[in-house]
């Protein structure tokens, strides 16, 4: 019983995690119909900015902003330089093959300047430590990042849903010409939208570095959970973000914990029932991605 | 770019049906006296080019005839691969058996196709970049069954030291043992996949692959069971990928995790884009490119991964339709852009 509940929270921490990844891919998705490979590169090279500023300041809380910040900022010189002369109806592949092309230079580049090792990140001082639950212990950093997740999946929601900016977002999402007709500046928003996410992205990397060690091919095995996540959830919608990840999280840390043998299968197995009942995921608000 | 080609007459020049047919029959000859005149080295160069080219046509029939872009394509040339290391690992079986290529060809064929069927029936039920998803989401489960299945797959070291393919029937027995007798058997696989691919695109099968690919819901409108037609597409193009990888294995004897891994399945669309797709002679040029491509860039080798996400950017930003397009040379439709009626 104990052991389940301290399987119970690990599935929390591995969910929330998934979730900042699947809500920034989710978001670039919904917005600019773009599915972004290089979405697990940016959850790496986050993670790396992070360990580099841990390393010479020694502040883990400054890793926290600079890390998004330089990685957000990547995104918006990456969206305006090429991303955005592939926009067009007829050139969506052109789009994904572009980030799988950004996604091999980033984890060549990341590879050649941080080495081939794997590096962890001690979490902050003041989350260091643990709290007994039952009989046995629990670290504190692992319990706040689920605090932490949920307050953003709160915060995100808050800012799609009742400010204006999450408003023209979200009409972004239905109909993004149509926004541009109204005279809203669409470029903008798409640029500050691929901005957030690959942020997130890196924020990712930055809170889940002490707990998931970095080296190279964390990015693309990271970015296998996150693209389960939101087909299971749906693409474009962050409950779908948030619930797919709940779902993937849970049945990753049990299937560990109970099935150690079957436990890659039961993720995809979840997949391929989702896929069988609802094609377009439990939320999907774009029939089957078209 | 295009213009300047049809100015010079090129794409007409190339259009042409005997020109067409004696620069088939000049390539064949070359191929057949290239392993007189080549060293060992630009014979194993050319091996590997032929086995890459059935792999990037197999894939040709999906993204370029039926419009299903695969990013997990890696998992039948991976697959072909393992069950050909397994059957070759089985050493209580006699050799003769387990390296025969009448008795591995057929094993391998249905092996990759049951499993293309398999990952065909979940995939198919979604399109577009949700296909592409789920495509990659099932190649990177059979690389980790691949990685984690120590006993059967050799886990990340795979299965080295795979035999040497032998044809045998009754007292007949042949091994493919010297490096230009493997040249053959390959070549002889490529053009019989080139062949047979050509006649499934240019089959009433094959334009209605191009017709799902135009529009899906007219085709389904017309009483088309769409989803057969992409299914027996899927579990095609995976045999012949599976057949890729097979030729592969026998040929580097070993099996390695690295043939599952996205990384191939995103090089085989990198040899597509850089061909021009939709033309099976384009995924043969892009093969050529991709895999000589180190020999001019011998001095940077370690950055191979780099300079083939570069080449990739490149392509997907400058030349969309890759060489055949720059060579003027349109991937067939149904109807061209000018004969299309207006509204």
């Amino acid at each position: 019983m104990e052991n389940f509940i301290i399987q119970l929270l690990n599935g929390l921490v591995a969910s929330m995690l998934l979730f900042i990844m699947a809500a920034g891919l989710s978001l670039i998705f919904g917005q600019m119909n773009v599915i972004n490979l290089a979405h697990g590169a940016f959850y790496l090279l986050g993670g790396y900015i992070g360990l580099s500023v841990v390393r010479r300041f020694d502040n883990f809380w400054l890793a926290l902003i600079i890390a998004p910040l330089i990685v957000g900022g990547l995104g918006v010189i990456i969206e305006y330089l090429f991303l955005r002369r592939l926009y067009g109806t007829h050139r969506h592949l052109d789009q994904v093959l572009f980030t799988f092309g950004l996604a091999l230079v980033a984890s060549d580049l990341i590879q050649w300047n941080w080495g081939a090792y794997v590096e962890s990140v001690a979490p902050p001082t003041l989350l260091a430590g643990h709290i007994p639950v039952f009989s046995l212990t629990f670290p504190i950093y692992r319990l706040s990042l689920i605090g932490f997740g949920l307050l953003l999946a709160l915060a995100l929601w808050l800012f799609l849903e009742r400010t204006r900016l999450g408003a023209i977002v979200r009409a972004g999402v239905s109909d993004a010409q149509m926004v541009s007709g109204l005279g809203i500046n669409i470029h903008l928003v798409f640029a500050g939208i691929f901005a957030l996410g690959t942020a997130l992205a890196a924020l990712a990397g930055v809170v889940g570095s002490p707990i998931r060690p970095l080296y190279p091919g964390l990015d693309f095995e990271i970015l296998i959970l996150t693209l389960v996540v939101v087909v299971v959830g749906g693409l474009g919608s962050l409950q779908g973000a948030f619930f797919g990840s709940l779902l993937i999280g849970m049945a990753d840390t049990f299937g560990k914990a109970y099935l150690p043998e079957f436990s890659l299968f039961l993720i995809f197995a979840v997949m391929a029932v989702v896929l069988l009942i609802r094609p377009a995921g439990l939320f999907g608000l774009k029939e089957n991605g078209q | 770019m295009t213009s300047l080609t049809e100015q010079m007459g090129l794409s007409t020049w190339l259009g042409q049906k005997r020109v067409k047919l004696g620069l088939i029959i000049m390539a064949v000859i070359l191929a057949l006296i290239y392993p007189y005149v080549s060293s060992l080295y630009f014979l194993s160069l050319a091996i590997e080019v032929f086995i890459f080219a059935i792999f990037a046509m197999s894939l040709d029939l999906l993204l370029g005839y039926t419009g299903l872009a695969s990013f997990g394509h890696a998992a039948f040339l991976g697959l072909g691969g393992y069950i050909l290391g397994y059957i070759s690992s089985r050493s209580d079986l006699a050799l003769n058996l387990t390296s025969n290529i009448l008795i591995t060809l057929p094993l391998v064929i249905i092996g990759t196709a049951l499993i293309a069927f398999i990952i065909g029936f979940f995939a198919l039920r979604t399109s577009g970049i949700y296909f592409l998803m789920v495509t990659l989401a099932f190649a990177q489960m059979l690389f980790s069954i691949a990685i984690r299945w120590s006993g059967i797959t050799g886990g990340s070291d795979g299965l080295a030291g795979v035999a040497r393919p032998v044809i045998g029937l009754g007292s007949f027995s042949y091994e493919f043992s010297s490096r230009p007798s493997f040249y053959y058997l390959v070549l002889f696989f490529f053009l019989l996949s080139w062949w047979l691919l050509r006649r499934i695109v240019n089959s009433p099968f094959g334009w209605t692959l191009r017709g799902i690919r135009e529009n899906e819901q007219r085709m389904k409108a017309l009483g088309y069971n769409t989803f057969r037609f992409k299914m027996a597409a899927f579990v095609i193009a995976g045999t012949f990928a599976g057949l890729s990888g097979m030729l592969l294995v026998q040929f580097f004897r070993h099996a390695a995790p690295g043939n599952l891994y996205w990384t191939m399945s995103g090089q085989v669309i990198v040899m597509l884009i850089v061909g021009g797709t939709g033309t099976l002679i384009g995924p043969i040029l892009g093969a050529m490119v991709i895999r000589l491509f180190p020999l001019f860039v011998s001095s940077y080798t370690e950055r191979w991964e780099l300079l083939l996400g570069l080449l990739f950017i490149l392509f997907v930003l400058f030349a969309p339709k890759g060489i055949m397009g720059f060579l003027g040379v349109k991937p067939s439709t149904l109807l061209t852009q000018e004969k299309r009626p207006s509204g």
